[in-house]
This record gives structure tokens, sequence and C-alpha cells, in this order.
């Protein structure tokens, strides 16, 4: 479907506005191509907090490369996907769109991304430049290379400083604490002691009353389904656990003890009293309840910084700090990243490479790195972005560190992953509301590993 | 009035022809809804006939698999909890609902001429159902919704309205009773008004009572339409899909997995399009055949008012 030149108006006078900048309106660019032989290339992406630098990289890619126009469309995520899907099917898709490696697998085993292989030979690209990983995570089980990294994300503690300061913790103290699933370590005793109940009494002291919490330690965010990603990915990878050994394996290790342990520890924390319960953590999202005072900690990932740390009121002042050191002697974090793929339908390969090219490249991801929202692939753009977010008064070592430290375990990619999560997803709510124990995790991967049998 | 017939013959010539003389006229007048019918109906039921035989995964072409799909959907799980919990919901929506929306229905007939009153019980119907969801579901949050904070004023337990497998369907089911109720009780509301004001006038000089009016005069003559209203919304209620979309997608632990949410899921998240049309062609059966059931039992053809 072809978007009616009114769309394309409003569309248009939207993005001027989101970019804050008459300069880069797209109109511009159109007449500025007056030779006529200007090629229109389609991209996608769902992160409207990241439209404004793609849009800045969009009117830079055009000016230096008169023969091309991008035209950049934003859609919220969850219609994201049934676009990109149906898109496929009429032959009417994007020319090039942000990836996700929880939907590319499908794309790539169906043949509806190009690899980019050849193109990366011909140009010589260097795949060096990139973080460490970044670029397995987009290489198929075929080995070819289906995306260059765009950004990455790491997972820390954000939490209130009112709250911590209050319980007598220094940043250094939160900074460095220890985990292990027998008693939780000085992580759990940081939960216990920012846990208020209704009374006034702490988690950690004489008297606490469990059944009227009025400010929870730690928050839930959901049960974390098949990856956990925020929720205890980082806990489990300190006890040398992953969900699957390598990308693109055929089998989940949801069976371990070790998995088993950290989920029936951090289960308990909401028998303690120390969490919301399930029931009680479904609504209002997790940042809200932080926002709000509910919760005093919450692990997430480096993507939701800019939210958080522009939240500030008088009752909220925010922190992010390391995740907890484990019984393997380093804290973790789960390392994902986003990239770009080429559809089969791209009407012109040649010109769609071009622009993901400099998507990948250090001109364009300079200019994300400055707009502080994303952390981008590039290491030398990744300082760039650090820099940003101090200037914003943020200080991103805590997610930063991992990347430095090599303490990073992979987002688990591998083929039937919606069905894993179908079953994964409702096998952790069970046990994270109590109906059924951590042994059921066995269970459910054998379920899990017969997908794919 | 052209044609005074003079025989029977040409009589039954000209009742023939004007039979089918009509024919083109009405054709044309039918024709939009046709092709509406035909395109938006009856093609993509057949298509969706042929997919629950294939394994398709919209992306590449479909495969046929036979009765694949009907004997993994026997031995699913997930399927007959999906079941199930659809049949929670539509047990709790369409009792309530029916019960509640027949008293109004009654109390503004009986009781009241004021438009605006009337007005008022439709209200929530003209508000878009996802608003309504998200509106209830933010009242009924856990720690910052206005409706445990009420609870816990008063000294008792706060509710997972949402967040609680027991809570969870039945909570939907309410929030879609509260929407719906207003619009129930205008079509039974019009069922009342095409009751003669005589029967009720007769059963006064009797010197029946309020509720032996209701039961023995307001019931049997309201049959036909209670029966379309039943007919109508226990389809509608087997359809249970954006309430749920938009508050707990399925969960906790499937509890609010309906079928159509599971449905797709299957399709547009998990691209199983061939299981999700076979599912999607149970579920067409099951509706048919409960339309059916309802309307013989019901005897929604048969007035008691043909006297």
């Amino acid at each position: 479907m072809k978007k009616s030149p009114i769309t394309a108006a409003v569309l248009a006078v939207a993005l001027g506005t989101l970019a804050g900048c008459s300069t880069a309106d797209p109109d511009g660019a159109t007449t500025g191509g007056t030779n006529g032989d200007v090629t229109t290339i389609s991209y996608g992406l769902w992160d409207s907090n990241q439209l404004p630098a793609y849009q800045q990289c969009a009117t830079d890619f055009a000016a230096a490369n008169p023969q091309y126009k991008v035209d950049v469309e934003q859609i919220g995520w969850d219609d994201y996907w049934s676009k990109i899907t149906t898109g496929f099917v009429s032959g009417a898709n994007y020319d090039v769109f942000t990836s996700h490696v929880a939907f590319y697998p499908q794309f790539q085993s169906n043949g509806q991304v190009l690899p980019l292989d050849d193109y990366i030979a011909r140009d010589g690209l260097d795949m060096s430049i990139y973080q460490d990983g970044l670029v397995d995570l987009w290489k198929g089980p075929d080995g070819k290379q289906y995306g260059l990294p765009k950004d990455f994300d790491t997972v820390a503690l954000f939490y209130n400083a009112q709250m911590t300061e209050a319980a007598g913790y220094t940043t250094e103290e939160l900074n460095s604490l220890t985990w292990n699933p027998q008693d939780g370590g000085t992580y759990e005793e940081l939960i216990a002691s920012l846990t208020i109940d209704k009374n006034g009494v702490r988690g950690n002291e004489p008297g606490f009353d469990k059944r009227n919490v009025e400010t929870y330690g730690l928050w839930m965010e959901n049960s974390g389904g098949a990856d956990g990603q925020t929720q205890w990915s980082f806990l489990t990878a300190t006890l040398g656990w992953t969900q699957t050994d390598g990308v693109w394996a055929t089998s989940y290790n949801y069976d371990d003890e070790r998995f088993a342990a950290t989920i029936g520890w951090w289960y308990g924390l909401v028998e303690k009293g120390y969490m919301p319960s399930f029931a009680a953590q479904q609504g209002i999202s997790w940042a809200d309840q932080l926002i709000a005072g509910n919760a005093a900690i919450v692990p997430n990932g480096s993507w939701m910084t800019g939210h958080v740390f522009g939240a500030v009121s008088d009752t909220f002042t925010p922190g992010v700090a390391a995740t907890p050191v484990g019984p393997n002697g380093s804290n973790a974090s789960m390392f994902n990243g986003l990239a770009d793929n080429i559809s089969k339908t791209a009407k012109n390969p040649d010109a769609a490479w071009e622009w993901v090219k400099y998507l990948g490249s250090a001109a364009c991801q300079d200019v994300v790195g400055d707009a502080a929202v994303v952390f981008p692939a590039i290491s030398t753009s990744t300082d760039k972005a650090i820099a940003a977010f101090e200037a914003k008064g943020v200080d991103v070592t805590a997610f930063t560190q991992h990347v430095e430290n090599g303490t990073t375990v992979l987002y688990p990619i591998t083929d039937k992953k919606s069905d894993v999560n179908a079953i994964m997803t409702p096998a952790m709510e069970g046990i994270m509301s109590g109906a059924a124990g951590t042994d059921s995790l066995v269970r459910a991967n054998e379920q899990v590993n017969q997908l794919f049998e | 009035m052209a044609t005074t017939p003079l025989s029977t013959k040409p009589a039954l010539a000209v009742r023939v022809s004007r039979r089918y003389g009509q024919l083109a006229p009405a054709l044309m007048f039918l024709l939009p809804a046709l092709i509406g019918f035909l395109v938006f109906f009856a093609w993509p039921a057949v298509r969706g006939l042929y997919l629950s035989f294939t394994d398709y995964n919209l992306l590449s072409d479909p495969e046929f698999v036979g009765g694949d799909n009907y004997q993994k959907l026997i031995s699913d799980p997930v399927f007959w909890r999906s079941m199930a919990v659809t049949l929670q919901y539509v047990a709790i929506n369409i009792v309530v609902q029916t019960i509640a929306a027949l008293g109004l229905a009654v109390l503004l007939h009986r009781f009241t001429r004021s438009m605006f009153i009337r007005g008022v019980v439709m209200l929530p119907y003209l508000i878009a159902n996802v608003i309504v969801a998200l509106v209830w579901y933010w009242l009924a949050d856990y720690n910052l919704g206005l409706i445990n904070s009420a609870i816990s004023a008063v000294g008792l337990d706060r509710i997972g309205f949402f967040g609680d497998s027991q809570w969870a369907m039945v909570t939907i089911a309410m929030v879609n009773v509260w929407r719906h109720l207003g619009y129930t009780t205008l079509l039974i509301f019009a069922g009342l008004q095409a009751i003669p004001h005589d029967v009720y006038e007769a059963a006064d000089v009797d010197g029946a009572g309020e509720f032996r009016v209701f039961r023995s005069i307001t019931l049997p003559l309201l049959r036909p339409v209670l029966a379309f209203v039943l007919v109508v919304t226990v389809v509608g209620s087997f359809q249970i899909f954006d309430t749920i979309a938009v508050t707990t997608r399925g969960g906790p632990v499937d509890a609010t997995n309906a079928i159509t949410y599971y449905i797709y899921n299957l399709a547009f998240t998990r691209f199983d399009f061939g299981y999700a049309s076979a599912l999607s062609v149970i579920l067409m059966l099951i509706l048919a055949s409960i339309a059916l059931i309802q309307m013989r039992v019901l005897r929604a053809g048969h007035s008691d008012l043909e006297r």
C-alpha cells in the first residue's frame, strides 16, 4: 500500500516537528534532488525516542549521496511486527527495517531478509569496529551475516536514591553488592532494608508486617518468561548458566539445578514480603511504580535510562547501580542489540545496502550516540553516548562496564523463539504466582526441547 | 392497478412476470451487500477452511497436511484450557449481564419516562472498548488503583483483579458487563415497548402484583426479543478479545487465554496460520450450533403475542 499524499504530508510535518529543526524537512530533500534520478529508500523503526537521531542520519545521508533519499517511518512496537510480516506477503515492505533477534530468525529461515556478506566483502567493511559479540547475533544459522549491529543494551539496577540514603547505603556500597542463590548475599540484605511496611518497620527489623508493605525493596516486572532479560538473567549468568549453549542452539537448559535455585530464591522474596506478589505486580508498569515510591529497586535495561532519569520529583531521585557480583566472582548482564535488515522485497537492494552501510558506520552512530538515548554498537560511538549521558548528569558506567569487562551473556537466539515463549511464559508465571514449584521447570524444558525434534 | 385480470390465465402470467420482473432491481439492491458478503465473509471462510488443512506460516507457501491440525488440537492442553476459560467468561458475562439488563429494562419501562435516565444507561456503551478496558485496568491496579485503595481503607486485603488467576477472568467479564449492560438493556427495553398496554391494564384489573405481572406477562411476551438478545450476546461473548489484549494478554498462567486470543497469538505472534485456522473452524462450528440450539429452544420465530 502506498501512502496517500495527505498521509505523507502529515507524516512529513510530524517528522519535521519531532526532529525539531526545519533543515531536516524531508520535503526539502525531495526538491533538492532536481535531476529526477533520486532513488527513494523506505526505512522503518519502532522507537519514537530514536526517531530524531535517525531522521538526522537520513538527512545527512541524502546530503552526502544526492542520488538517494530515505523515507523514515516510525510505528509502535505492537503494530510494527504485524506490518513487517504482512509487508513481506504483500510485497510492499520497508526496504530496510530495524530488526530484533526475537523476530529475525523467522524472517531468515523463510528467506525474507537478504544476506550482506557479498556487500561486506566488496566494500571491505571492518567488522571489528563493533562491540564484541554483537556481530554474532546477526549471523544466521547458515553462517551468513544479515545485519550490521546498530546498538546494544545491558542491564543494571535502577533505584530511588532517597530511599537508599535513608537506609544508610552509599553509592559505593550499592555498586559492590554480592549475591548467591542460598541467602541472597548483600543484595538481599539491601532489598530487605529498603522494604518498609505500613508502620514504617523495615524488612530486616523485628515486627515487620509482610502483609502490609508500603514500599517493596525489589519490584517484580512479570516472570521474565523465557529470557528473564531484565529479571533474572544477570543472576543466573553468575552461576555459569545460560538458557542455551551458544547462538542457534537446538535445545534449552531450563531443567538445570542452577536455574531452579535462582528462581527459587527470587520467588522467596515474594514470600518474605520484599517483592510484590505476581498478582500485585500486574498492572501499571514498573517504572511508574518506582517513580511513585512503591518500589526502591528495579533491575532493567539501558534503554529505559532516559525515561527513569527524566522523572525526577520531590520523592524520586533516580540512580543506577551495577548488578550484584555472583558466585563466579564477577557481575553479569544480558547483552542484546539491534541491527538493520534488508527485505527481500527491497526495490533496489544496492541502494538499500548503501543506507545500511551508512547506518552501520561511525558517521550515523555518532549522531545516535550524541542523542543519548541508546548505546551505539561501534565502540568509539559508544564513548560518545557515554559522554552525552554524562552531560545530562547521568553516569551510565553501571551499563557500560559489562562491555568493558567482558561480563556479558548474549541474548538467547534460537529458532522457534515465539513457541518457546508460549511454553515458558505460563510456566514461569505459575512458579512466580506460587501455583507451581520450580520442579515444574523440568517438564517445561521437555516441552521446549520437543519443539526442536 | 394497471392490469385488471379478465381470466385466471393471463393473471398468472402477469404475476409470474411481475415476480421475475422485479428480480433485476432486487439484485441491484442486493449487490453491494452480496459483494461485501462474498469478499469479506464467504471467501475468507472458504480459504480459512482450506488453510486449516495446511501448515502455513504466511511467509512460505501453505503445505497440505490433511487432518494433522485437528489431530493436534485434541491433545493440546492449551486449547482445552482456553475453551474452559472462554466458557467461564461467557457464563459469568451472559448470566450477570442478561439478569441485570432485564431488571434495568423493566425498571426503566415501568417507573420512568425520563429520556435523560434512559440516555445515562447507554453511556458506557458509547466509550470504545479499549478505553473502557484501560480505565478499569488502572482503577483496579493493585498498588495505585482507586478500587484497591478503597478496599484497603476499609481494612480488607487488596485484590489482584487482573493479576490473580482466580480473579482475572471474573474481572474481565465484569468490565464487559459494565460496558454492554446499557446496550442490552436498550434492546430488551425496545422489546418491552412492543408489548401492548392493554395486557398490563387487564392484569391491573385482575389485581396482579408487580412480580406476578413480570412472570406471567412480561417474560413470556418478551421471549422472542430475549432469544435475539441472547443469541447476539452469547456469540459476541465467545469472541472476547480486545479487553484481554490490552490488559492481561492471556495471563496469568493462561487464566485469560480465551480462544480468540489464543488463535490470534498462534497466527500473528507464532505464525502458525494453519493450526490457528483449524481452531477458528472449530470456533465457527461451536458458535453456529449454539445459535441454532438457542433459536430452537427459545422458539425465537414465534411470539405469544399472535392472538
